[in-house]
């Protein structure tokens, strides 16, 4: 039954699959750095700190077993960037993939851009189901034929072989960013994409890799005056001449390319009052915005700081309409998680297809599906215990004092390296993927 | 008498400031511990260790080296001195790094 991709809370969660090593000792190169859908929910990519892409697809319906959803299984995987050494700084470029993002499908092969900290690559991923064989001056394993021992000729054909998938780095777009890329968008008008990485936004041509435009700059001509850093971009889903950035200092800028060549000036700007009586030595670091995201309809945008979720409506600048705490619970901590770096954890949000529901992550391997039609929110947790097929995933508590009832987990007994921060939503189905360190869960809605 | 009521003032203004802001005690706890915090001149400190993460090296070659000491375990290594940083011997064609590590699947793709 494909779903509506709406009612998060009338929606139970089941598992489905689980990607991944199960043993606890962690290789650094397994760390998943990035997770994203295409635009129809058939492929499914994963990028982590090895510089490796996996993309998963989704089997096609079963359908004689109806309760049994589609799998996503490998159909490809490669080795999208390499650490390197940058000669200039002496400073090494790791590898980890910061973002992937997805082209709407043009053809029969698929497009994908990835990221690492200063080069940007989009790939090609393309099936070959049939190769030529038959030829007249090579025998079939390549080695040349002798021509004396021609005496007829042929002609080739192509016929079935294995399905085979093949990866191909199409364009490299680098020397573009002098600091680390943490943004990458495609535009509606599928020609151009933007990169942001802390204190610039360019725009490049798909088909141009050695030049590209900045659009903001935000760097000081003094850099001991540097007080605020760019931490996401995106573009819009439809209109091609708008884009938005977050900063580290809780602001968002909606910039208008028709309104000049550098967006230096943004056409609005997001920001929410802050009392400032309440203000602390924490304020600033934790409304530092991790993540953007518009709607899918475009009407809105999401933003993620390290305590909440915010629903914008493009059309108030002055405050967001919906403010949802993801663990305020974690407000009475701040000083331990300013000391073990926790407090700069960059959460990714994600929305549903109907936009409805959004979701992020938190730690103890939790994520939070609120429901902003429904006004509620539910805890889920993505974990080896629940992992046997179709099961149902139970709603989790925490407990952030006081006396802790039967099920509810403390504060203090969460785990804060098990830490969920990329999660992606299938944009039509009720179909999530979820990510830990190492591990990828893929959960869908339980159909009855 | 009053000197009662004044302290006993202030001790529900510390009450309430507590349950009014638990940031505020978080801040306090932190500023306890480290008391030169936020006082440094210059811009933000945060702001500039983010700009330039990645690890430094002293040039190519102590990048070289080390990669190569991480990959092959058998390297003869010198007393390792933590004030040399530019690797601690001249390397021989045993101890050059090996060349590049061929694809290590995903775990994922199993």
């Amino acid at each position: 039954m494909a779903g509506a991709g709406g009612g998060g809370n009338d929606v139970q969660w089941c598992f489905s699959q689980v990607k991944g090593a199960i043993d606890d000792d962690v290789a650094e190169a397994d760390i998943i750095s990035t997770v994203e859908f295409n635009h129809s929910g058939e492929l499914l990519a994963t990028g982590d700190k090895g510089g490796r892409v996996v993309i998963f697809q989704q089997e096609t319906e079963n359908k004689s077993q109806p309760q049994c959803r589609s799998e996503y299984n490998v159909y490809s995987t490669f080795q999208s960037h390499e650490p390197e050494f940058d000669y200039l700084k002496s400073l090494e470029i790791e590898e980890k993939i910061n973002k992937i993002r997805w082209l709407p499908q043009k053809n029969a092969a698929q497009f994908l851009l990835s990221t690492n900290d200063k080069t940007i690559k989009l790939w090609k991923i393309s099936e070959r189901d049939k190769r030529p064989e038959g030829y007249n001056l090579k025998e079939e394993d390549g080695r040349y034929r002798d021509a004396a021992t021609i005496t007829t000729l042929r002609v080739p054909v192509f016929r079935p072989m294995d399905l085979m998938v093949e990866a191909s780095p199409r364009r490299v777009f680098v020397n573009g960013h002098t600091y680390h890329i943490n943004s990458i968008s495609v535009n509606s008008d599928n020609e151009t994409y933007l990169s942001a990485d802390d204190l610039r936004i360019n725009l490049w041509h798909l088909e141009i890799t050695d030049r590209s435009f900045n659009v903001v700059d935000i760097k000081p001509a003094n850099m001991e005056e540097l007080t605020e850093v760019i931490t996401a971009a995106e573009f819009h889903p439809h209109q091609c001449n708008t884009f938005v950035y977050s900063s580290s200092k809780g602001t968002i800028r909606l910039c208008d390319m028709r309104a000049s060549a550098l967006c230096d000036k943004h056409s609005k700007l997001f920001e929410e009052p802050e009392d400032p009586s309440n203000r602390s030595f924490f304020s600033e670091i934790i409304s530092s915005i991790s993540d953007v995201k518009f709607s899918h309809n475009g009407r809105y945008m999401m933003t993620r700081d390290y305590l909440s979720v915010k629903i914008w409506d493009l059309n108030m600048e002055n405050r967001p309409v919906e403010t949802y705490q993801v663990h305020e619970y974690l407000r009475s901590k701040l000083c331990s998680l300013y000391e073990n770096d926790c407090i700069f954890d960059k959460f990714e949000c994600c929305w549903n297809g109907n936009d409805s529901v959004v979701m992020t992550g938190s730690y103890n391997n939790f994520f939070r599906m609120l429901d902003r039609s429904q006004r509620r929110d539910v805890t889920l947790e993505a974990s080896r215990e629940s992992c046997k097929a179709r099961q149902v995933l139970k709603p989790r508590r925490v407990c952030a004092g006081g006396k802790r009832k039967k099920d509810e987990i403390s504060v203090d007994s969460l785990d804060f390296n098990k830490k969920i921060l990329h999660t992606a939503w299938h944009p039509q189905e009720n179909i999530i993927a979820v990510a830990t360190t190492n591990n990828l869960y893929i959960f869908q809605e339980k159909v009855n | 008498m009053s000197g009662e009521v004044e302290a006993s003032t202030e001790e529900q203004q510390e009450i309430q400031d507590t349950v009014v802001s638990p940031e505020k005690t978080e801040e306090a706890k932190l500023k306890a511990r480290y008391p030169h915090l936020g006082t440094k001149p210059g811009g933000s400190d945060l702001l500039r260790k983010r700009l330039q993460k990645g690890q430094k090296y002293f040039d190519s070659g102590d990048y070289n080296m080390a990669k190569a000491k991480m990959k092959n375990k058998q390297l003869p290594t010198a007393a390792a001195e933590k004030t040399e940083i530019t690797g601690d011997h001249i390397p021989t064609p045993q101890d050059l790094p090996q060349r590049k590590q061929s694809l290590v699947a995903s775990k994922l793709a199993v």
